[in-house]
């Protein structure tokens, strides 16, 4: 396949940025979005220019370190990270924008690569268990509803990417904040931190400068790993709770 | 703040951009029940200027003897204004707030989300105008030439025979229309009643909704523009 990128670039976070065209050639359509990548920046290298900076490390699309908005969709295309993202989802010729998240909580610091720690800061918050849980226990000593297993399963599968930020006209983190607060509010061992955690973590978010949530619903279709827009409406029920508590 | 005292219920959820939804949406119902309640008694204009003038002067004195003549009346427009505050300030707070977190926009565009959410901020600025000019022209009949207190079926004809007046009035209830699409499913999710099963439920709720208050609220300028209501 040859393919025309338009690729941000931008030196450092204090810097100006904008698009440059690069033409790439042989990818092959079983390679990933990121191998694609890699192909431009052998070719940026042996010319003596700069490669393009950009996040990854699991390449298995469990980590949510790699991001991209591509022709305008975080992730690209498909409901999968971009690390998964084969190149088989796009047409020999054509041209594909490359740009960072969008957002002014995830700060550009070179080319494609952004600052997600407002996310680490949300986690810090309220985003685990205060009581040492030691080794994983045996799995009957606390016995879990099956329905609320799965719940917090599904809620527990957010990678911590960023696409829903990236996505959202608002650069809201609901989803991504939603995502946490009911996979551990829903489980024994996150109860009796609930009221406190949604209050924390909804709070931390407001002061990194994400928006507000007016349900567009991009978020979700943005989230590779599904989580739904209910979350959401589960956590705006959670925080109202916990105000009227007071905790 | 863990550990430490907290502030109480309603400084957080004004402080927080979770708790504005909140607010705004419980204005946005309270608004959204006056509304039917007001579509209802328009509908009244299609029994003649005897009915309706006499509903009008109902609207004075419902609740006597336990209430004064009007205060019932107040009553309902105290609470609708401290709605109608608190709903368009949290919506230019957030707004604000929204605007500010996404400053960059993408180079490559891509078509976003259904026009009934991307027009909330517009729409809300159209009611709003709206909602002036209607109370100038239809209550204290400032902008209204020949505007006769105690005699609304007049009025109202008179309002609807104007150009203006059925082009300010129909564009309204269309805007309108829009908004509580949105705002009706809105509001469920922000106060958390919202879930995958009850979904198609509050979407048709909504859509119904607003169809039924667009089409009530726009059946009486036509009337007057088709003579049907002269
Ligand atoms: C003063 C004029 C008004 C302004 C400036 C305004 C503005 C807005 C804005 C900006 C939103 C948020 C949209 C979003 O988050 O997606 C909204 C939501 C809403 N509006 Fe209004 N609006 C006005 C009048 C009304 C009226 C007359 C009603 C009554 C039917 C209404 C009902 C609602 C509802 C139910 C919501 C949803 C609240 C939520 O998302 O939780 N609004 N409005
Ligand atoms: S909610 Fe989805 S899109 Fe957002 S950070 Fe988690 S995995 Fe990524
Ligand atoms: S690189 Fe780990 S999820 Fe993509």
């Amino acid at each position: 396949m040859r393919l025309t990128l338009r690729v941000w670039r931008q030196k450092n976070a204090g810097t100006e940025g904008a698009m440059s065209p690069y033409e790439v050639d042989g990818i092959s359509p079983d390679m990933s979005f990121l191998e694609m990548l890699d192909v431009l920046n052998e070719q940026l290298i042996l010319s003596g220019e700069e490669p393009v900076a950009f996040d990854h490390d699991c390449r298995e699309g469990i980590c949510g370190a790699c991001s991209l908005v591509i022709n305008g969709e975080a992730h690209g295309p498909e409901r999968t990270t971009t690390c998964q993202l084969r190149m088989r989802s796009f047409q020999d010729g054509d041209t594909l924008d490359i740009e960072p998240w969008r957002a002014s909580a995830f700060p550009v610091i070179k080319d494609l690569v952004v600052d997600r720690s407002a996310f680490d800061r949300i986690i810090q918050a309220g985003g685990y268990i205060t009581a040492p849980t030691g080794s994983a226990p045996e799995a009957h000593a606390t016995p879990v509803p099956k329905p609320d297993a799965d719940f917090a399963f599904e809620h527990a599968e957010c990678i911590g990417c960023g696409a829903c930020v990236a996505a959202c006209p608002n650069g809201a983190a609901m989803l991504f904040t939603s995502a946490k607060v009911n996979h551990l509010g829903v489980l024994p061992q996150g109860a009796p931190e609930r009221a406190s955690r949604v209050l924390d973590m909804v709070s931390q978010m407001d002061e990194e400068g994400f928006g507000g949530c007016t349900l567009t619903g991009e978020c979700a279709t943005a989230c590779p790993k599904g989580i739904p827009l209910f979350s959401i409406t589960k956590m705006n029920r959670e925080f109202v709770q916990a105000a009227r508590k007071g905790r | 703040m863990r550990g430490g005292g907290r502030a109480t219920g309603g400084r957080t959820l004004w402080d927080s951009s979770v708790g504005k939804k909140t607010v705004m949406a419980v204005s946005g119902l309270v608004m959204l029940l006056y509304l039917v309640v007001h579509m209802i008694g328009n509908l009244k204009i299609f029994f003649g200027p005897g009915e309706f003038d006499h509903y009008a002067h109902w609207l004075r004195v419902v609740g006597e003897p336990f209430m004064h003549y009007e205060w019932t009346l107040w009553l309902v427009r105290v609470v609708l204004l401290v709605a109608v505050v608190a709903h368009a300030t949290s919506a230019y707070q957030l707004s604000r707030r929204d605007i500010k977190a996404r400053p960059t926009k993408y180079v490559h565009k891509k078509r976003r989300a259904s026009y009934a959410t991307r027009t909330m901020r517009w729409g809300g600025i159209i009611l709003g105008l709206f909602l002036v000019w209607h109370l100038l022209d239809l209550t204290t009949g400032t902008v209204h030439p020949g505007f006769r207190p105690g005699h609304p079926y007049r009025n109202v004809v008179d309002t609807f025979s104007t150009w203006y007046g059925n082009v300010l009035y129909i564009v309204a209830m269309l805007a309108l229309g829009l908004h509580v699409r949105h705002g009706f499913w809105s509001a469920a999710q922000s106060l958390g009643v919202g879930s995958r099963t009850r979904d198609r439920f509050l979407k048709t709720t909504a859509n119904v909704l607003a169809l039924v208050l667009t089409v009530g609220f726009v059946s009486v300028p036509v009337a007057v523009m088709t003579q049907v209501v002269s």
